[in-house]
């Protein structure tokens, strides 16, 4: 078996009294793509920022292309690409500028610089826009220049912290086709952090869900949903109460209820079947319907599971625990 | 090797290697050369502000100059415009943007050294601030100053203004890589006034009463003054218009740059030092 991309062992970075990232195991195969999955503030960018060198970790290590990130930074550098996540360019240079004075920090000769500009322009379609200083460019594209920054010295191991906050959806689906072509043509290791759900079902071969900096959950998007059941029906009411929760336990072919504000969420194996018996338990507990909703499941239903709050629910940093009622049973886990 | 736009598996491969000492300064200075004409709001008053100080001071003390001292006023004021020229020009608010907004951090993704990340900029200051003191010296031979040594003597001149300029950069870049903070950048502007006013800036120290005579012995702006001025037909304490080179002079220019130079630079490299030190 090919040596590990990453691998982390009970990696942790400490601010003050406050664990930022409290204790992480990972590892992740070369030429994987994996999707670190959770809110704002979930440790996500820390634990980037100490696998690609910019952090030493509090407690733990990191292995990065087999090279220890504290005691070997200059190995890893070597082999990694990293787009934070905010686009970090110079406005004042041309987008080949930058490129340029990227592929000579990591020693490229002029050949290799030029043909290489060459190259990751390609993958990342800026077009003539290249030659202009970069204050010119939409958000879009400097988050593509930004790729194509971090691509210039044809890393092994890449790192995209949310590569796609703030982009339209049109961006966001260009920036995808790059990842995966990355992966497919080059079989470069993409170690890719986000919020968006979506982003990491599309991309990730693997998805790790992190949670006030701890890895909560981690395995392919498809079992990681299995976990959850067939069917999710959501419930939109106007007050949600114990009364309504007993309601919907107890009705026949329900697996799981879990309640958040005006929302209850009802995991079942076959949702056509159940969803009158839930509509009639809702009457019957006197509750106020607004919507009543039927679908698949989500990594968000996945996230609500163990975390007891929704992925979009806003920054972790505050601590807002999962009320009792809504925190699902988690000990059968969704580990795989 | 023949690169074709449709096999995208063939293309380059190529390795990533540390590029060396020099050509990480050189890569880093390159880069912030390139930046100063695209800033001219920050290169023009740094400019036209030393000339019109100059032209004015000349034409508003040149008389009492004349009848009270007995000594050329444009001359004995060509240093003082040149040190203002070149005295807190720096890329410092450029590095600060670039904490700021995150490609310091890109930069220090990339194998590059540390300290190169500092002397590149220096490197791009030097070149910058020595292009500076070239027009306000020609405003000063338009107006009739003229050099003991000639071509050489200007060139001695320039480069000791240069490397007093590039020292004083300490400062900045010490607060810059500190703080972070554009506004704590902005405010180091006022050391500039104490150094370069707190001495023989617009008399010669006989002049000078009381206290401000006292300071200005322990102010290196004084000597480096003399020093420039040792170069100039006319200027201070310089004996008859002909005499050359004055060495003593000279080695006390270069001795107080070096001072101030040990402690501002002392205080960028650990500024330097702790901004790069992974916390």
């Amino acid at each position: 078996m090919p040596e590990p991309a990453i691998v982390t062992e009970d990696i942790a970075k400490q601010f003050g009294d406050y664990w930022a990232v409290a204790g992480v195991d990972l590892e992740i195969g070369a030429g994987e793509i994996y999707g670190f999955l959770g809110p704002n503030g979930a440790g996500k960018s820390t634990l980037v920022r100490m696998l690609c060198t910019l952090m030493r970790p509090t407690r733990g290590r990191g292995l990065v292309a087999g090279h220890d990130v504290a005691k070997d930074p200059e190995a890893v550098r070597l082999r990694i690409g990293v787009a934070l996540q905010d686009a970090a360019l110079d406005d004042r240079q041309t987008g080949r500028e930058l490129l340029d004075l990227q592929g000579r920090l990591y020693g490229l000769r002029r050949t290799e610089r030029a043909v290489r500009v060459e190259q990751v322009l390609r993958l990342v379609d800026i077009g003539t826009a290249i030659d202009r200083q970069i204050k010119t460019y939409s958000g879009g594209m400097k988050r593509r220049l930004d790729l194509a920054a971090a691509l210039i010295h044809d890393p092994e191991i890449l790192f995209l912290d949310e590569p796609t906050t703030g982009l339209d959806p049109e961006s966001r689906a260009a920036v995808w086709d790059e990842v995966r072509s990355l992966n497919q043509q080059h079989g470069t290791t993409i170690f890719l952090t986000t919020q968006y759900l979506e982003e990491a079902d599309e991309l990730a071969d693997r998805v790790g869900i992190i949670s006030k900096g701890r890895l909560v959950a981690e395995g392919t998007p498809a079992a990681l949903k299995r976990t959850v059941g067939t069917d999710v029906i959501v419930a939109r009411v106007e007050s949600l109460t114990d009364r309504t929760l007993q309601a919907l336990r107890s009705v026949p072919g329900v697996d799981e209820v879990l309640g958040t504000g005006h929302e209850v969420t009802v995991h079942a194996a076959n949702g056509a079947t159940v969803m009158s018996p839930v509509a009639l338990a809702l009457h019957g507990a006197g509750t106020s319907v607004v919507s009543l909703t039927l679908r698949t499941p989500t990594l968000d239903d996945v996230f609500l599971q163990l975390t007891g709050t929704h992925l979009q629910d806003g920054a972790e940093v505050e601590g807002a625990e999962p009320s009792a009622e809504s925190l699902a049973p988690t000990s059968e886990g969704a580990r795989t | 090797m023949a690169l074709t736009s449709s096999a995208p598996t063939t293309a380059l491969r190529v390795q990533a290697r540390p590029a060396g000492f020099f050509v990480d300064v050189a890569s880093v200075a390159r880069r912030a050369i390139r930046q100063i004409p695209r800033e001219p709001e920050a290169v023009i008053p740094a400019l036209i502000v030393p000339i019109f100080f100059y032209v004015l001071n000349i034409g508003a003390l040149s008389k009492i100059a004349h009848q009270a001292g007995g000594f050329s006023f444009k001359s004995f004021e060509l240093p003082v415009a040149v040190v203002f020229a070149v005295t807190g020009v720096s890329r410092a608010s450029a590095l600060v943007t670039d904490i700021q907004n995150g490609y310091f951090d890109r930069l220090m993704i990339t194998p590059v050294r540390r300290l190169p990340l500092l002397l590149g900029l220096m490197t791009a200051d030097l070149t910058l601030v020595m292009a500076l003191a070239v027009p306000v010296i020609v405003v000063g031979l338009a107006l009739g100053v003229r050099f003991h040594a000639g071509v050489l003597g200007i060139v001695v001149f320039v480069v000791l203004s240069g490397i007093w300029g590039l020292v004083f950069t300490g400062l900045p870049y010490a607060i810059a890589l500190k703080t972070g903070n554009p506004g704590a950048v902005n405010a180091s502007f006022i050391l500039f006034f104490p150094i370069t006013f707190l001495s023989t800036t617009f008399a010669p120290k006989p002049f000078l009463q009381g206290w401000l005579g006292t300071v200005a012995n322990y102010n290196p702006m004084t000597y480096i003054l003399l020093g420039l001025r040792s170069l100039i037909v006319g200027g201070e304490g310089i004996p008859g218009p002909a005499q050359s080179w004055n060495a003593a002079y000279l080695g006390e220019a270069v001795l107080a740059i070096a001072a101030f130079g040990a402690i501002s630079l002392s205080l960028a490299l650990l500024a330097l030092r702790s901004r790069v030190r992974r916390a």
